[in-house]
């Protein structure tokens, strides 16, 4: 049987946090009363006209900048004409040939090494309303009538259109959560799905493995979450494997992803939906961004996931801690305070993607709600490294410190943490314990080495965890011997 | 002057401060003229008694105390209807916009209150401007005041009828591809389109964005600049809005022509032209070359096609811009089984026949497959006529023409053929291409007594010698209208 | 050039609903009106860039300042259908 490989291509668009509108100064606030945030601009009154928030092209060229785009020296505004209620104007204006960004690359790792995903272009448009069916349970298909919203019409809305250069759900899985964390990283948009200001379409099609040819692509749209883009690529992989394999044609289409079934399907549309009869938007200027502006721009990027991956490989971490890292801010920023406290960057990075990470997860919180800091985090890996604290020991410290109780050395002292290595102290409770172990000790000196983990751990247990096990093994070991 | 209706923007200016008569007065007068004339000529569509006499009254107290708000503090002004106004109906002379009371006042309008002019009402016109006779109105045709059985022009048809009646002492416009100056050539006034970007398109209901220009219609060349300062300058909420200092225009009006180049433009005189009309262009050219100026001729090779291309570009933008009336957020609705019915039967009956068609026009000009070969190809076409401009720049001063190739025409005449009225503004349309500024002046009559108006057309920003030669043109012609006025028998 | 216009695709592009005698006039009336246009289509072009604007400008920038809305009950008022703080809509089908 013939083996497929998927061509993927997403299209995101992303909701910027600008304080008024792409075109006019209304307020861009989610959640506000219905048909509060409007204007003459977006709400497509007769005479009224658009005006470009400077702001919102600075965060797309921020945008492209952060994905390698190169920046067009002369962009345009287009109008993209379709009908749809919750569009004032009935066409959107948007950026057709002639869009900010272009050409760049995100580069995303699946566990196999840096894969680049090529971003055709990045252009600037306008949020539509919001329309809510009402009739039978709020779907669209049996709604009686809709209830429009304006307030989000004329919201800046960046448009991110990758190459079709991924290859499996999961690999599109991994460009949009890096594709998240960099516009988070850039502070241009708060990027939550559940509200709708970070959405994606996806382009899928087959073709047989080792060949160049693209397959008929099929567009899915609809999907409101990173999972349900993996799972409806995934669907949709299967459904077109089964097609090819049957001898059947992919049909070009849009289809539509359904959550609660788990699967896509085709969405009714005709041939002149696709006509969007594009011509350049008449009340509105061209951008020209010369090279001081886009220096000035760039100047003020923060370094990015990628860029920080590869400082931190620099200061020797392994790669899958620097990539964890990297990828999160609250840990990127934390990482870097404790080195700077003077922590050592491995055992640091060690801490936070092990320890800090299963004790986040188990009280279900985050490292911000912690009181976890770098600070502390410096201090409780040098009290290991220098024999202060048992490796359980400083579990139980980190706990502590999560819990606000102090800093280590404090919480290692109120909880009678401080590891006993000191041989003189030691010396008594391993005796009494050999003693009371007559049968291993036995053992040992028969050559058993095996048992030498088990007085050990009656050592520990004596002294409530506090013994240093390395000074307990050379006790016994010596008085065994 | 016996009757105040009758007298120009620079005589009112002066009467009202000099207290010969309030704006109170005035207004009544403009008003007593308004009852005479508007059951033959239906130069309004609403006319805002009640906000006028308040205006009129604010503007009396502010001359009492000493406020001077410029020239049209205290003047009865009209405003074409597709200019939004805040809280008085603009229909467009749309059925779809009918009963529309908009919320807020375009750019132009609030700086005509700002100035303290009178605003009397709205003034009818084609359909969404769209049209060079106002008879492409919803609500019935303008007649023209020198012969009711013939049009007044358009598409501002209303506004050229009530200030060449004395229904209004000026009137605002938009001309889009002749909309100001061919309705004023009609009807024997001066009208003026700006260089586009000089007045705010804020608040002008859109026909077509890149061509829409606001402008007045007055008794005089300098009315007409009087009234053009009033609401020009930069316009921070139209990004398209000229961002330069507002030039001087008043400083060269004595000047007269002396040294000056005019451009006689070969492809606009002589052939397809009124011998009537262009007896009076020739006669109009030859006073200008009497009083100084040197005639040189000019060709604009690409103006052959400017009527072509402005047939793409403008229903290409007026296909878009007339997407919003679709019965969602204002104006008419008709029901629908699902939305998209009900905004296909709202904009079938909501448009007139005129404005269909070129919706239609514009839409398959854009489509998919056409584009290049039309919208793209006008685009390109666009561009070789501003070169031809600019090359005749180097020549000429200014360029000069007809402004219409006939006088008024028999109401009904062209309504059935699309074509032949809209070669009414083969003259008018190259300058709209070019975003050139054009002024169109009265210079005397045909033998039937219609009016016949000479356009001056200058480069980019260049009203100041565009306006200087206008008024020597007007002194030269000796042309009084107010005879006319005074003696209507319109009424 | 002879044009040939599929109108009853262009009507249903651009929302008029029109019977069949008025598309037809339509047809008739927007041929003869394109084939005129056409004539563009004689002029050389070659090299020439197309116009969309008059006189050339760029960078016509708002800077990010909330200015102040509109009163909902006067935009409402001239909503021809609304139901509470909303514009109301015959059903939306589900194209697009
Ligand atoms: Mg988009
Ligand atoms: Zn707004």
């Amino acid at each position: 049987m013939m083996a497929y490989e998927p061509v993927i291509g997403i299209e995101t668009h992303v909701e910027l946090t600008t304080a008024s509108k792409m075109f006019c100064g209304c307020p861009v606030d989610f959640g506000a009363p219905p048909n509060t945030n409007v204007c003459p601009v977006c709400l497509g009154l007769p005479g009224a006209l658009p005006v470009v928030n400077g702001t919102a092209v600075e965060y797309a060229m921020t945008i492209g900048l952060a994905l390698n785009c190169d920046i067009a020296a002369h962009s345009v505004f287009a109008r993209k004409n379709y009908f749809y209620p919750d569009m004032p104007k009935n066409y959107q204006i948007s950026q057709f040939d002639e869009p900010l960004c272009v050409d760049g690359h995100l580069d995303i790792d699946t566990g196999d090494g840096p894969v680049p995903v090529g971003i055709t272009r990045v252009h600037m448009e306008e949020d539509t309303g919001k329309s809510t069916h009402i009739g039978e349970g709020g779907r669209i298909h049996a709604a009686t009538h809709s209830l429009i919203d304006f307030n989000r019409a004329g919201v800046p809305l960046m448009e991110i259109v990758s190459e079709p250069d991924i290859r499996s759900a999961e690999q599109a899985r991994a460009f949009v959560t890096e594709l998240r964390e960099v516009v988070l990283r850039l502070g241009v948009s708060d990027a939550k799905l559940e509200e709708g200001s970070m959405r994606f379409d996806g382009n899928i099609s087959l073709r047989p493995e080792g060949t160049e040819a693209f397959g008929t692509k099929v567009e899915i749209k609809n999907m409101n979450s990173i999972r349900s883009l993996q799972r409806a690529l995934n669907h949709e992989i299967e459904r077109q494997t089964a097609l090819l394999e049957a001898g059947e044609a992919v049909v070009q289409e849009t289809r539509h992803w359904n959550e609660e079934t788990g699967t896509t399907s085709g969405m009714r549309s005709k041939e002149e939906s696709f006509d969007y009869r594009y011509f350049p938007e008449p009340d509105l200027v061209p951008v020209a961004v010369d090279d001081e502006w886009r220096e000035r721009v760039t100047a003020r990027l923060p370094e990015l996931p990628a860029q920080a991956y590869g400082r931190y490989l620099d200061m020797g971490l392994d790669g899958p801690v620097a990539a964890v890292i990297s990828r999160d801010v609250e840990y990127g920023s934390v990482f870097e305070a404790a080195v700077a406290a003077g922590g050592t960057p491995q055992m640091v990075a060690n801490w936070l993607t092990g320890e800090v990470t299963a004790l986040l997860r188990r009280t279900e919180s985050t490292l911000a709600e912690s009181a976890i800091n770098g600070t502390a985090l410096a201090e409780l890996s040098s009290m290991v490294a220098d024999g202060t604290l048992s490796a359980s020991a400083a579990k139980d410290v980190l706990a502590g410190v999560a819990a606000g109780e102090g800093t280590p050395d404090e919480v290692a002292a109120s909880r009678d943490l401080i590891q006993v290595s000191d041989s003189a102290a030691l010396e008594p409770i391993v005796d009494e314990v050999l003693a009371a172990n007559a049968e291993a000790v036995e053992k040992l000196r028969a050559g058993d080495g095996k048992v030498v983990g088990f007085l050990i751990g009656q050592v520990m247990r004596a002294t409530g965890g506090k013994a240093d096990p390395g000074a307990v093994s050379e006790i016994i070991r010596s008085r065994a011997g | 002057m016996s009757d105040l209706a009758d007298l120009t923007l620079a005589e009112a200016s002066r009467g009202l401060r000099a207290r010969e008569f309030t704006s109170v007065e005035l207004l009544e007068a403009v008003h007593r003229r308004a009852a005479m004339t508007e059951a033959n000529l239906h130069a309004y569509l609403t006319l805002d008694r009640d906000g006028a006499a308040r205006a009129a009254v604010a503007a009396d107290s502010a001359f009492k105390a000493g406020t001077d708000l410029g020239p049209l503090q205290g003047v009865p002004v009209a405003l074409k209807d597709n200019m939004v106004t805040r809280g008085l109906e603009t229909t467009c002379s749309s059925k779809i916009l009918s009963g529309y009371e908009p919320p807020y006042d375009g750019t132009a309008v609030s700086r005509l209150r700002d100035g303290g002019a009178v605003i009397m009402g709205k003034t009818n016109l084609d359909e969404f401007a769209m049209g060079s006779s106002t008879e492409n109105s919803a609500y019935g045709p303008t007649r023209n005041p020198w012969d009711p059985d013939r049009v007044p022009g358009g598409s501002s048809g209303g506004s050229a009828a009530a200030v060449a009646a004395g229904s209004a002492m000026v009137a605002y416009g938009s001309d889009t591809g002749g909309s100001i100056r061919q309705p004023a050539a009609m009807c024997g006034i001066v009208g003026l389109k700006p260089t586009y970007g000089l007045v705010s398109r804020y608040g002008l209901i859109a026909f077509a964005s890149s061509l829409d220009q606001i402008g007045p219609l007055t008794r005089r060349v300098e009315d007409a600049v009087a009234a053009l300062e009033v609401v020009g300058g930069h316009d921070p909420a139209d990004s398209t809005s000229y961002p330069g200092p507002v030039p001087d225009y008043r400083s060269g009006l004595e000047s007269g022509v002396s040294g000056l180049r005019v451009g006689v433009v070969t492809e606009l005189n002589g052939e397809g032209i009124e011998p009537a009309v262009q007896e009076a262009v020739d006669r109009t050219i030859a006073r200008l070359e009497a009083a100084g100026a040197t005639i040189v001729p000019v060709s604009l090779p690409s103006l052959e096609y400017a009527l072509s291309a402005y047939y793409l570009i403008a229903p290409a933008e007026c296909s878009a811009n007339l997407a919003r009336f679709d019965g969602v957020r204002y104006g008419l609705r008709r029901l629908g089984e699902n939305v998209e019915e009900m905004m296909s039967n709202t904009r079938a009956e909501g448009f007139g026949p005129e404005v269909t068609r070129r919706i239609l026009l514009g839409t398959y000009a854009l489509s998919a497959g056409y584009y290049d070969a039309f919208y793209g190809q006008a685009q390109r076409v666009r561009t070789l006529i501003i070169r031809d401009f600019q090359a005749a720049y180097e020549q000429a001063d200014v360029l000069v023409s007809p402004t219409s190739p006939t006088t008024a025409f028999p109401v009904g005449e062209r309504t059935a053929d699309p074509l032949s009225m809209y070669l009414s503004d083969v003259c008018t349309i190259p300058s709209n291409m070019s975003g050139d500024p054009a002024i169109s002046v009265p210079v005397g009559l045909d033998g039937a007594g219609l009016p016949i108006g000479f356009q001056v057309m200058a480069p980019a920003l260049g009203e100041p010698v565009m306006v200087r030669v206008a008024a020597e043109v007007e002194r030269l012609a000796g042309f009084d209208a107010r005879a006319r006025f005074a003696s209507s028998e319109v009424q | 050039m002879p044009v040939d216009i599929d109108i009853a695709k262009v009507a249903r592009l651009a929302r008029l609903a029109l019977d069949d005698e008025e598309l037809e006039r339509y047809r008739q009336q927007c041929e003869v009106v394109l084939e005129h246009a056409a004539r563009v289509q004689a002029l050389p072009t070659d090299g020439v860039p197309p116009t969309s604007h008059p006189l050339p400008r760029t960078n016509a920038f708002r800077d990010d300042v909330v200015t102040e809305c509109l009163d909902r009950e006067e935009v409402l008022s001239q909503a021809p259908e609304r139901d509470g703080d909303y514009f109301l809509v015959p059903r939306i089908l589900d194209e697009a």
